[in-house]
Parts: C-alpha cells; structure tokens; sequence
C-alpha cells in the first residue's frame, strides 16, 4: 500500500516537473561504463564545456555531479534538465586494484575509501530521479547483477528509463546482446567519445522525458 | 575450503529489511558464501548493496551477488498464468540468491538460469 501511494506521489511531482520542462536526468551504470564521457558529450553540444574528468582507472567519478539547466532541441521541440552524473555502482571495492592500475598505495586506499562513499550516494539519489539513463559499456556482459538490480530498482520506483550501450565503437561491442539482456526497454547503441548514433540517442531522450 | 551457508526464506520472512540485510552481510564476513532461499525485494538488494560498501575495509572488500529469478520473460499463455499464480503464492520465495565475499568469490556469472561461481585462489602466508 505504501509503495503504491509513494508510486503516486512520484507520478504526480514527475508529471509537474514535466509541466515545468526542468526534469533531474540521473546518469547510472556500472564502473568505467562511460557515464562521464556522455554527460561530456551533452554537455559539449549544448553548452560549449565539459562536466567531468574521464579516466581508464575505474571510480574516476566518485561525487555526484550536477550540471543544471542543459536545454536540447530537437525537431521544434526543447526539453530542459538537470544533469546528474553519478559514480559507478559497484558490489566490491579493492584498493589493490587501484595499485595494479598505476596508483600509489596511499591514492589507492584514499580513491578506494571516496569510492565506496560514491557508490553509496549513488544509491540514495535513484530517489531523486525523474528520468535516468543506464550507460552499460556494450563490450561487456550486460546481465550482471549490478545491473540488473539497477534497471530492477528503477523500475520498482516507476522511474523511466533508456538504456545506452556505449562504446559501440570497438569491435567487441554487442549491441544485440545488450538489447536481447533488456528487452523491455530502448536500447540505443552509441559511442559517447567520438559521438556515434547521438542524434538517436537525443531522440530516445525526448522520447522518454520530452 | 569454501563454506556455503544455507539460509531458508522462514528465517528472513518475519524481519525488516534492515534486518534481513544485516543477517546476510554478518555471514558474509565469516567469509561463507550464503545461498538464500527467494530473493530479497529490490530495494533490499541495493540496501545489500550500500551496507557492503559501508563495511569495505582492511579485511572485507566488499561482495560478489547473483540473484536467479525463474520469471520468465518469454513465457507466454498458459505458462504465464501459471507462473503468476505461483509468483502470487509464493512471492519472493522464488528464486535462489547468492552472495559471497569479494575475497573468496572472483566472480558469479549468469546465464540467467545458471550460475557459475568464480573463487579466487587462498593465499596461504598474507604479506606485511
């Protein structure tokens, strides 16, 4: 009873922010999936700047960033939102991995220690969410347990969601199979570094939260 | 030696999510691997999630989950029907969890209806 009335409440604050056009778009994922690289490449498109760092090391992201009031358009249409790039959710956290990558101990154990903070805080914005995107990096399996507790989360909060299988420009990507993994949702296959398909991904955009 | 714990759903069926949480991640870091009857609700899966991550330190670096749900996606008729009415009785008594610690258990992987799990190798003499 309590989920359904909390389902309610959400529909009708999703339903006046839609009024208003100025919708939360939560970017999730897991670690090095390429949330950042997109939220970049939004923002460079429309708004002329960066929003993050990228890195090969996994948890480069380990705060929640917002970038407010991003206006697209597209076919006559504008929709405005408020970017929220959030770090990779993971279920382990190992500073020795950090070390294999090329970091110092001490880094190691303080990213280790910010990431797992991050992976926390990510978890307590879903609420905050009007919309998200899951950005699942299409060289990888898709049918993880991280992820599908993601998508399983989102969609026990009646939260809409796209899914983007990115990196689509590497040969090992598999675009069909992250779509064949997630068959109820829209699964856009994009490269966000060099900017592959992302007028489609704009309309999948507008589709959903538009 | 790898230890698997069984966890009936009876013994997390009256607790609170916090609760049921608390009980899997305390087996967890006795470096067992808990083979749950059912499966936790989502929010309780990223509840499983959080706690992991608030308790990642020297020893516990966090942990390895996989979930088998026999819903199935592509059932169709009668089948379906059928499985909601089992869904319906037996709710999330269905299905089977999985969740190891990270420092034994490398990886799980699905395929959704199987579970292939991953150990890593015990080293025996720990560095300084």
């Amino acid at each position: 009873m309590i989920n359904i009335i909390k389902a309610f409440i959400n529909k009708v604050l999703r339903s006046l922010f839609k009024k208003k056009k100025n919708i939360r778009l939560g970017l999730y994922g897991p670690p090095n999936g390429g949330k950042t690289t997109l939220a970049n490449r939004i923002c460079k498109d429309w708004l002329g700047e960066d929003m993050g760092t990228v890195s090969n090391i996994a948890h480069e992201t380990r705060e929640i960033q917002i970038k407010e009031q991003i206006s697209i358009k597209s076919k006559g249409k504008e929709l405005t939102f408020n970017l929220v790039d959030t770090p990779g959710i993971a279920t382990k956290i190992d500073y020795e991995d950090f070390v294999k990558a090329g970091l110092k101990e001490k880094q190691a154990k303080q990213r280790a220690k910010e990431a797992t903070k991050g992976v926390v805080d990510a978890i307590k914005w879903l609420d905050e969410m009007d919309t998200v995107i899951i950005i699942l990096d299409a060289t990888k399996d898709p049918y993880t347990q991280v992820n599908i507790t993601i998508v399983g989360n989102l969609q026990a909060r009646n939260i809409p969601v796209l899914i983007v299988a990115n990196k689509s420009d590497l040969k090992k990507a598999d675009v069909k199979k992250v779509q064949a993994a997630y068959p109820q949702y829209n699964v856009i296959g994009i490269s966000a570094k060099f900017g592959n398909n992302i007028d489609k991904f704009y309309e999948g955009l507008f589709a959903l939260a538009g | 030696m790898v230890t698997l714990q069984f966890v009936p759903y009876h013994e997390i069926e009256d607790l609170g999510s916090a609760r049921r949480v608390k009980k899997l991640i305390d087996i967890v870091k006795e470096n067992k691997i808990v083979l749950l009857q059912g499966r936790l609700k989502k929010e309780e899966e990223t509840d499983l999630i959080s706690i992991a991550m608030e308790e990642i330190g020297e020893k516990f670096k966090g942990i390895e989950l996989a979930v088998i749900n026999p819903e199935q996606k592509d059932q169709t008729g009668l089948k379906k029907v059928r499985s909601n009415f089992f869904g319906m009785l037996l709710g999330d008594r269905q299905g089977l969890t999985v969740v190891g610690p990270a420092s034994i258990v490398k990886e799980i992987k699905q395929d959704p209806n199987k579970i292939e799990l991953l150990t890593k190798e015990v080293k025996k003499g720990k560095k300084k």
